[in-house]
């Protein structure tokens, strides 16, 4: 009996982690699934989420729509699953953002470019930031460019990707708006936001590039000062104070989409419901709120209109790439 | 200055608080006992159901944070009982706790190392109630230069793990490094070592590593020994189940030493339970291992590791909290959740939103009392485990294996990674190399090399950056002195008899 009792107690974890796993296989049955790209918890995450929450809330879909997770290369992974294995899967949306467009662009995801997949649309929009700390001797920033001009090797520039990702694109064109080379930018890649605002505050770094959702905690301790933000004009409510990059004499700007695609070979049919769907989503009030929790911004593009934006960015980043010569 | 204690724990007392403070602490205890489930799938899974469930944003966090202790308490259980680590922070609990379980003290194993989390966690939560503010402005001044003196200290401080045969323990370490080497890498964007393969890029994903070193690399040794009837291999009868009080005051020194460790290390951004298991059981060895004891079941050796995980996961809450800077990954997705419920960490949370503050911190005293009421009486239950025959037992443990993996990646892809590393851990293990220094170089490598990197890229490649502020200075000094010091004192002591002869 002993036996027993400790069998019965150890086959509940086994049902337990069962049940996890076969979630999966289940729920692919005819609910629909989003695929996050990336571990749980992210911003692919939180763009699946904001898809799954709104259709049920809004009541555009019947079935709860279920989010799985497939990191691995900043999305590659599930761009070459889409593609290779449930390429015409009408139920399947993928998360993607511009952190995917810039990776596409470097030929990061494989053997596959920005062609192979239909895009969906975008559902929300986060903006870069330029960022110093609140004692920096910076006000504006036409002064840090200035200093930048002069001495370019002493102001560090710090954020959450490696060269060549979408975080260090934010500093590249900063540093080309004041004609300096990206390839003479200090620039240091660190792990996520987080840690970046941590060397900022810590004095390791001078210049934080990151995005301006991940700032909202940070605007009132009074512990940074957001130079710019790289939108195309000012964002309301918390960062109406932020001038915008452009209006202080740099062209700069960076949205971070937030959307999806589905696989190439998704029926027209399928593909244009789901356009429907995101597009009456995004003009729902409920979803406004879900998107404004979630700290995005709005951005509707869809359909053919989202295809070829996302195809212009790629191309305009593969020029980019070029120029400074991270293209292999 | 402790009105938000005192109203937090007004909040946390609820009884739907407490309800769901012992909740957390149940599912988390679960979570981190699944080999590949750690605190971070735990919380991701459950913040969109606390969300969805439209639980107040005190409550959510509550419950969450119950997940994040309860699985520094759980990760330990197959440690200890399989030598499989539940999570990243119980790799060092395997070293003395396995070895314990095989001598038949799987029950006081198990009640030792919830009473020196539970410690160690107590540490931790005063530190953060009392120190929070003062520390986080310490942890900033930990750059990338601090951080690579460090990590210098952490490989330094490894040596006294050399033990008998310090070649393999070097190799291992190096192995480890390669490991981490995988990917793309931080400093250029440039691939490495992945063979085109997208699977890659992102390196040897943690869960993977441990569940292939340690578990598949059990199954397949279990495996091999299925067949043989050797008496030696058989597990002894359990003896008695609870911890005894001797051996908790035999341990109490351990616990307060590595508690303080481990709260320090898990207040610095960018590392976690596992660094602070690491460097606390290698402190700990040096400290107190006289006998040479430590690793073949030394319950010093289990006490250290088990506080200072549970240490690091409390003092992580002191960037989130006071700079709203996540101090490790699961504090990370805890900051997400705030901001889903439009909360701003930082010092002005306690001033606006004193009842998630106070509430939290409440919530990780009770917790912590929960969790050491929940998992002594259990110690019994769970050793028993021990009892199931293998052929339940290994295809139990590789069910839990594929599905905690499997269920991280949604690829099959980590299912053969996985079982790649399994092959290469049983070979190194029938080769006679220890798996802690091939897993210790894997993390602190990784974190080692980073940090290089971007001090170098700070100071534009003048090496001059790495010993240039008084942190670092001070552990470059402290690891060259754990160094020399056993080689040295020796000499100097028997001099010195010799000079009093």
């Amino acid at each position: 009996m002993k036996f027993n009792s400790a069998f019965r107690h150890w086959s509940s974890l086994l049902v337990l982690s069962g049940a996890l796993a076969t979630g999966t296989a289940q729920a692919q049955s005819d609910a629909s699934e989003c695929i996050a790209p990336a571990k749980p918890g992210g911003g692919y995450d939180l763009t699946c989420r904001l898809a799954a929450n709104g259709l049920q809330e809004t009541g555009l879909i019947d079935k709860p729509m279920m989010v799985s997770y497939m990191p691995g290369g900043i999305g590659a992974v599930a761009y070459n699953h889409v593609n290779g294995v449930r390429s015409d899967d009408p139920n399947l949306i993928v998360a993607a953002s511009t952190g995917a467009a810039v990776n596409l662009a470097l030929g990061k995801f494989g053997q596959y470019d920005a062609d192979e997949v239909r895009w969906l649309g975008a559902l929300g929009a986060d903006y870069g930031a330029i960022v110093v700390k609140a004692d920096a001797p910076w006000q504006t920033l036409d002064e840090l460019m200035k200093d930048l001009k002069t001495q370019p090797g002493k102001i560090v520039f710090g954020a959450g990707g490696t060269v060549g990702s979408q975080d260090w694109m934010k500093a590249a064109l900063t540093a080309k708006a004041a004609d300096i080379s990206p390839r003479d930018l200090r620039y240091v890649a660190f792990e996520g936001g987080g840690e970046s605002l941590a060397a900022l505050l810590g004095d390791h770094i001078q210049v934080f590039t990151g995005d301006m959702s991940e700032l909202r905690p940070h605007l009132e301790s009074g512990k940074v000062r957001v130079l710019a933000s790289l939108s195309e004009e000012r964002l309301g409510g918390p960062y109406a104070e932020i001038p915008t990059a452009a209006e202080q004499g740099y062209d700069v700007q960076w949205p971070i989409w937030r959307g999806y695609y589905m696989g190439p070979e998704v029926s027209d049919e399928a593909y244009q419901e789901w356009v429907n769907k995101l597009e009456t989503l995004s003009e729902k009030e409920k979803f406004a709120e879900l998107r404004e929790a979630r700290g995005l911004f709005p951005m509707s593009r869809f359909g053919d209109d989202f295809d070829s934006y996302v195809k212009d960015q790629v191309a305009q980043f593969k020029q980019l790439a070029d120029e400074v010569g991270l293209t292999q | 200055m402790f009105d938000f204690l005192i109203d937090g724990f007004g909040v946390a007392l609820s009884p739907l608080n407490l309800g769901l403070a012992f909740l957390g602490a149940m599912l988390g205890t679960l979570f981190g006992a699944l080999p590949g489930i750690g605190p971070i799938n735990g919380i991701a899974i459950l913040m969109p159901l606390a969300y969805t469930l439209g639980l107040p944003a005190e409550s959510a966090l509550i419950l969450l944070a119950g997940v994040y202790t309860g699985a520094e308490y759980g990760g330990r259980m197959s440690s200890i009982l399989l030598n499989v680590p539940g999570d990243a922070g119980a790799v060092m609990t395997t070293l003395d706790g396995h070895p314990l379980a095989k001598k038949g003290l799987a029950g006081p194993a198990l009640g030792l190392s919830a009473v020196s989390s539970f410690v160690g966690a107590t540490i931790a939560i005063i530190g953060l109630t009392l120190f929070a503010p003062l520390l986080a402005q310490v942890a900033v001044m930990f750059g990338p230069a601090e951080f690579f003196a460090l990590m210098i200290f952490a490989f330094a401080s490894m040596a006294v793990m050399m033990g008998k045969d310090p070649i393999k323990t070097a190799i291992g370490a190096v192995l480890g490094v390669m490991i981490a080497m995988v990917g793309v890498d931080s400093g250029t964007g440039v691939l490495r070592y992945t063979f085109g393969m997208a699977e890659l890029y992102d390196g040897i994903d943690f869960v993977v590593m441990i569940i292939g070193l340690f578990a598949i690399s059990e199954i397949l040794l279990m495996l091999e020994h299925a067949n043989r009837q050797d008496a030696g291999d058989e597990m002894p009868p359990l003896g008695r189940v609870m911890v005894s009080l001797k051996e908790v005051l035999y341990c109490k020194w351990t616990m307060l030493r590595c508690g303080l460790i481990g709260f320090i290390v898990g207040v610095l951004p960018g590392t976690g339970a596992s660094v602070a298991g690491a460097v606390s059981y290698t402190t700990e060895k040096r400290l107190s291992d006289k006998e040479g004891t430590f690793g073949t079941g030394n319950m010093r050796g289990l006490a250290a590791p088990e506080a200072a995980n549970n240490a690091a996961a409390a003092g992580s809450f002191v960037p989130m909290l006071t700079l709203g800077i996540p101090g490790s990954g699961t504090t990370a997705v805890l900051l997400g959740a705030l901001m889903l419920y439009n909360i701003t960490p930082g010092p002005m949370m306690f001033s606006e939103r004193p009842e998630v503050a106070g509430g939290l911190i409440a919530s990780l005293y009770i917790g912590n009392v929960v969790l050491l009421a929940l998992n002594l009486p259990l110690a019994g239950l769970f050793a028993k485990v021990l009892t199931i025959p293998r052929w339940v037992l290994v295809p139990g443990i590789a069910i839990l294996a594929f599905a905690g993996v499997y269920q991280l990646h949604s690829d099959l892809m980590a299912i053969y990674l996985m079982l790649i590393i399994g092959v290469f851990g049983y070979l190194l293990r029938k080769l006679g190399f220890s798996l802690a220094p091939v897993i210790l170089g894997y993390v602190l490598g990784g974190l080692m090399e980073d940090n290089l990197r971007r001090a170098l890229s700070i100071s534009g490649g003048d090496v001059g950056i790495l010993w240039q502020s008084g942190i670092s200075l001070g552990l470059w000094i402290a690891a060259v002195l754990l160094l020399v010091l056993p080689w040295l004192l020796p000499k100097l002591l028997t001099r010195k008899s010799l000079d009093g002869a």
